[in-house]
């Protein structure tokens, strides 16, 4: 039965001259694009009804695997939960409504919510100041390296060229390097998941301009060193930089400036309740302690006392001559950042440390069960963060079954897959976050997920064409990766 | 069980060598190493005449999983790169000592066989990597 009403492209759904009243062209010319400029021919857009659409894209949501409806052990790297409060209160008309430009004197109650957010991000790393303007991770990585460049040169030290990133890195941070113009020098991980020590000794010296670590690393386990790492680096003449993507581990545990770091960048996105995983919009605040608090990115919220009241406004470049400047037009994401100060406001102290408490209960919780079923931690002798990785070589031995394989099969099994094949140090890994607000129940279902795979695949049930019951099987990601071209043609009639 | 061909020379980061009558040397990645990439989607060459350090970047091989850098295992001036390699990536997959090579180098100081492994020595390596 070939019905095209029951196609999921909406092209096929399309006869021509079908218009929904909603989409119905304007009586009035209300266009000011000049008539030499208007295209000759209609656009080729699928032309439907009003219902049909509708039940069309409703249709597709209902296929969406999301974190409201399916178990995502991809963790904060992607998803974790983010209550729906931060988004209801960063959506208020008084804040969505500001316009950038208004002065400071119409802003006071977003000003006085950014200044918090930056005292409160200060507290819970550690360090001495805080800029919210970087726009995602990236650009704040980017901050991150240009202070420390700027450090190095406003001291007239020139000849430090080089960051340290190890193996173990995420590949942002040696683009990062490159993108601010420095070499990048690669350090290998030990056997337990440190840093190799005596290989970082060799590679400091006078060309050292940083390190960029983090901690807990990709791995999934703390970087025990990290104390030495840090006098190591700092005698060298370097400075280290705190890759934040691993903060949901230890909020309110450990902080980053007491481990020596010298600046920070933190996803607020990921670990401060903003939805993402599809690029955006996000928020790559920076903390620095006193050796970078010159060169921060700006403009920085700043307050000071008028007349008994607490006046807040803007610092840029007369407050901070040596700044390595504006990122944006703007500051960051605003919505991002009201939604990382709700988050937080409503955690307060003691509830930060719930969540890496229990970011790290349940992680370990599932590695232990997964490790009793028989699957393969790599990291055994350790104690995991907020993640840890479980690998598949054995099994993609013994009876052919991938990580990949595994991850298409829990889909069949109503779960999101876990990230496959990062870190690229392990094979055939799969990199599980199960974040602080899954349930015991919701851990042990996963866990006889994957043994029932791991059972079936033994007794020689293949998984290589899974998933099995979503609309859109395995997809060949070889041609996808290889043919770019992913425009729909409907064919001319 | 990955092919060896006894005569060529392989290194560490998964790389065979074989020397050429005219002095030059041979360079591509090993039939273990594309496994382990998976179905490669993109190679990146160096230049034709560029120098390169030994130890130093040469090429990026891509596949679905990663994209890994190819190290030079000995320094020397590029004579020759693979140039069909651009429209089919995975001729690396499906031919890594032949049709799948990467790039012809002259090397600067000869080539210090020492330094490099013998088959038999590449594959005991990558048995201790499997354990």
């Amino acid at each position: 039965m070939s019905d095209p009403t029951n196609s999921n492209l909406i092209f096929d759904k399309s006869r021509s001259g079908r218009r929904a009243f909603a989409q119905a062209p304007a009586d009035a010319a209300v266009s000011a694009i000049p008539e030499s400029m208007l295209r000759d021919d209609k656009p080729r857009l699928p032309e439907a009804s009003e219902l049909q659409t509708v039940r069309h894209f409703t249709r597709l949501s209902q296929m969406n695997f999301s974190i409201d409806t399916q178990f995502y052990p991809l963790g904060s790297c992607t998803m974790k939960y983010n209550p729906r409060a931060c988004n209801a209160l960063a959506l208020l008309p008084e804040f969505a409504g500001r316009h950038p430009l208004a002065p400071s004197s119409h802003g006071q109650g977003f000003l006085s919510c950014m200044f918090e957010l930056q005292e409160m991000l200060k507290d819970v790393t550690g360090m001495k100041g805080v800029s919210l303007t970087p726009m995602a991770g990236a650009q704040g990585e980017f901050a991150g390296v240009a202070m420390i460049k700027a450090y190095h040169e406003a001291r007239g030290d020139h000849g430090r060229t080089e960051i340290i990133c190890p193996d173990a890195a995420h590949g942002t941070n040696p683009a990062t390097a490159t993108m601010c113009g420095c070499a990048v020098r690669e350090v290998p991980t030990g056997p337990e998941g440190d840093i190799d020590f005596d290989a970082l000794k060799a590679a400091v010296g006078p060309q050292t301009a940083g390190i960029m670590l983090t901690n807990p690393s990709t791995l999934g386990v703390f970087e025990r060193r990290i104390e030495e790492v840090a006098d190591l680096v700092h005698e060298a003449g370097g400075l280290l930089y705190y890759d934040g993507a691993n903060l949901n581990a230890i909020l309110g545990k450990v902080r980053p400036g007491d481990m020596d770091f010298d600046v920070i960048h933190m996803n607020l996105h990921k670990t401060f309740s903003t939805p993402h995983g599809g690029g955006g919009p996000g928020s790559g605040a920076v903390g620095v302690n006193d050796r970078l608090l010159p060169f921060m990115p700006i403009p920085v919220v700043g307050s000071k006392e008028v007349g008994g009241e607490t006046v807040y406004n803007w610092l840029s470049e007369a407050d901070l001559p040596q700044s390595i400047g504006r990122l944006s037009g703007f500051m960051g994401n605003s919505g991002v950042l009201l939604r990382a100060y709700v988050y937080m406001r409503m955690l307060g102290r003691d509830g930060m440390e719930r969540v890496s408490e229990y970011a790290t209960l349940n992680a370990n919780y599932l590695a232990a069960r997964l490790r009793d079923a028989g699957f393969e931690l790599a990291f055994p002798t350790r104690r995991a963060s907020h993640e840890f990785i479980v690998t598949l070589r054995r099994e993609a031995k013994s009876v052919n079954l991938t990580a990949m394989d595994i991850a298409k099969a829990l889909l069949d099994k109503n779960y999101h897959a876990p990230t496959t094949y990062f870190p690229l140090l392990v094979p055939e890994c799969l990199l599980i976050e199960p974040t602080e607000t899954e349930s015991k129940e919701t851990l042990d279902n996963f866990v006889t997920a994957m043994i029932e795979i791991v059972t079936a695949a033994k007794q020689g049930t293949e998984f290589k064409d899974a998933p099995y019951t979503l609309p859109v099987r395995r997809l060949d990601d070889v041609k996808a990766a290889r043919q770019l071209d992913l425009a729909y043609r409907p064919e001319e009639t | 069980m990955s092919d060896l061909p006894g005569d060529l020379l392989y290194t560490k980061d998964h790389e065979w060598l074989r020397r050429e009558d005219d002095g030059s040397v041979t360079i591509g990645i090993t039939d273990h190493a594309q496994g382990a990439l998976g179905d490669l989607v993109y190679v990146e060459l160096p230049e034709v005449a560029q120098d390169v350090d030994e130890g130093g970047d040469m090429a990026v091989v891509e596949s679905v999983k990663a994209a890994s850098d190819v190290y030079a295992p000995i320094g020397g001036n590029i004579t020759a790169v693979n140039e069909g390699l651009s429209d089919d990536p995975e001729k690396i997959n499906s031919d890594p000592y032949g049709d799948g090579w990467i790039v012809r180098m002259q090397p600067s100081d000869g080539m210090d066989e020492g330094a490099l492994m013998s088959p038999d020595d590449y594959q005991q390596f990558i048995d201790e990597l499997d354990d």
